[in-house]
């Protein structure tokens, strides 16, 4: 089996486009989480929101190629742009032929399904625009991504709510890991961020509107975001041999159904997540320092995933550093768990455990240390990422400094 | 029919109880009410007096969803205030 490491990153985020910029908003604790602008708010209740902002496609792209593509998969592709430049890869042709391009996305093109509705609905319009379906499957940021950096090997989405992102990563993992594939892009992309797509978590009643406080005392809801993250996985023996800069290892992959609730977390179904990634990684709970948590801010997500990490790791929990980023970014869905790789990946590079921004005052039913506030420059030998979805779909990444 | 009847109608469609095992002192947990359960219900009596209830379900203000008295209450505190 091949080892596997992170050669190179790209994302859109709501804190920067570019990984410095975004990894030092993460560290700073400086929150993406604003008054919405890019839709109209009058009928929102939540008026805050993530968004990508000062965003110009038409920099990137040409204008045949964005008359095809949602937001979402503009994301994507201008996330992978910058994960293979990251990388320093020249794809050669025959290489290309074998890349996987594995990407989550939880919603697909909502901006395009939004507008098709508006249109006919609340226009009376008798017809939709004649790129309906292309901008709107959720495979289209994948395709995309294959067409714009010529990438032919195995290509598809994965849909798995708020762990689409982590499935991806996990599965381009294995691929790289098992030899199907020597070189993968792998990532999420999201762009929910409409009055349709708001409005349908505002009915939820999980949304919290003046911040999301991951693990504090006084959180109440999540807060919706959107972007792209993108990774270049490769085998390590390869990254050595051309002497590329390595983020990290990635070292395992645990995936679970809870098969319970459709929307409540369950610690038994993460916490067997959790267990799966270490066996898959060969580790001992004991070799974790650092857990990039799933941690949406919402009064239950963060109590269970207190008790999951009690549970798995014992005694050990305590000494873990634990932080969510999504005070930050706010949950993007099917590219939470993109952008939580990583930041993930830069935490191991660094040794710097970014802190979970926006916190309060301790509670109780998440008494571990969740990195309150303040960066941490640490030892971090080895990190897991959760992400934990509607559904009841677990799915968490091991990765080691490199 | 008033406003207790008609929450009263409302939960016992939605979890499937006999009308009359309920009261005004009967706690939502206690006849097996889910968090699903609640948001149901509160866009069922949204939908039926045409209100906005504000009803966050990270908040512990699910206080007044404790009894059917107390979401009776609550509702008609809307209600009126609507027409006010």
């Amino acid at each position: 089996m091949n080892r596997v490491v992170v050669t190179g990153v790209g994302v859109v985020s709501p804190v920067g486009n570019t990984r410095d910029e975004y990894w030092s908003a993460l560290v700073e604790g400086r929150s993406g989480i604003g008054p919405i602008e890019n839709i109209p708010t009058e009928r929102l209740v939540c008026k805050i929101a993530a968004e990508v902002r000062n965003f110009d496609p038409k920099a990137h792209l040409d204008s045949k190629q964005l008359g095809l593509m949602d937001r979402f998969a503009v994301f994507a592709v201008l996330a992978a742009r910058a994960a293979v430049k990251d990388s320093g890869l020249e794809i050669d042709e025959e290489t290309a032929l074998d890349t996987a391009t594995i990407i989550g996305t939880g919603v697909g093109g909502q901006n395009t399904i939004d507008d098709s509705y508006l249109r006919l609905y609340g226009q009376n319009s008798s017809k939709v625009h004649p790129f309906t379906v292309p901008r709107l499957m959720p495979n289209a940021a994948a395709s995309h991504v294959t067409m714009d950096l010529k990438l032919r090997g195995p290509t598809f989405s994965i849909v798995s709510a708020c762990a689409s992102g982590t499935h991806a990563i996990g599965t381009a993992f294995h691929m790289v890991r098992s030899g199907q594939a020597p070189l993968a892009l792998a990532g999420g992309s999201e762009a929910c961020i409409t009055v349709g797509g708001v409005k349908t978590w505002e009915a939820l009643r999980v949304l919290a509107t003046e911040a999301c406080r991951p693990f504090s005392k006084g959180r109440n809801g999540l807060v919706l975001g959107e972007g792209a993250a993108m990774l270049v996985l490769e085998r390590r023996d390869s990254a050595i041999a051309r002497g590329a800069t390595i983020y990290c290892e990635i070292t395992g992959f645990g995936m679970t159904a809870d098969a319970g609730d459709i929307t409540s977390p369950d610690a038994f179904g993460a916490g067997r997540a959790i267990k799966a990634a270490l066996r898959d990684a060969k580790l001992d709970p004991s070799g974790i320092d650092y857990v990039n948590a799933h941690g949406t801010g919402t009064t239950i997500n963060d109590k269970t995933e207190t008790q999951v990490l009690k549970d798995v790791f014992g005694e050990h929990a305590r000494k873990l550093a634990i932080s969510s980023n999504k005070a930050v970014l706010g949950h993007s869905l099917g590219a939470a768990g993109a952008l939580e790789a990583v930041a993930t990946a830069m935490t191991l590079r660094e040794q710097i455990a970014p802190p979970t921004a926006n916190y309060l005052e301790p509670d109780p039913e998440c008494d571990l240390d969740v990195v309150p506030n303040v960066a941490r420059k640490m030892p971090i030998r080895a990190a897991i990422s959760n992400s934990f979805a509607f559904g009841g779909l677990n799915a968490v990444l091991a990765f080691a400094k490199h | 029919m008033n406003m207790l009847d008609e929450v009263k109608g409302i939960i016992a469609k939605q979890v499937e109880v006999p009308l009359d095992q309920l009261t005004a002192d009967t706690r939502l947990a206690d006849i097996g009410i889910e968090s699903l359960d609640v948001i149901e219900i509160v866009f069922a009596l949204e939908e039926k007096f045409d209100i906005s209830i504000p009803f966050n379900a990270n908040e512990s203000a699910a206080e007044a969803f404790e009894t059917i008295g107390a979401v009776a209450d609550a509702v008609q505190k809307l209600v009126d205030a609507k027409a006010a």
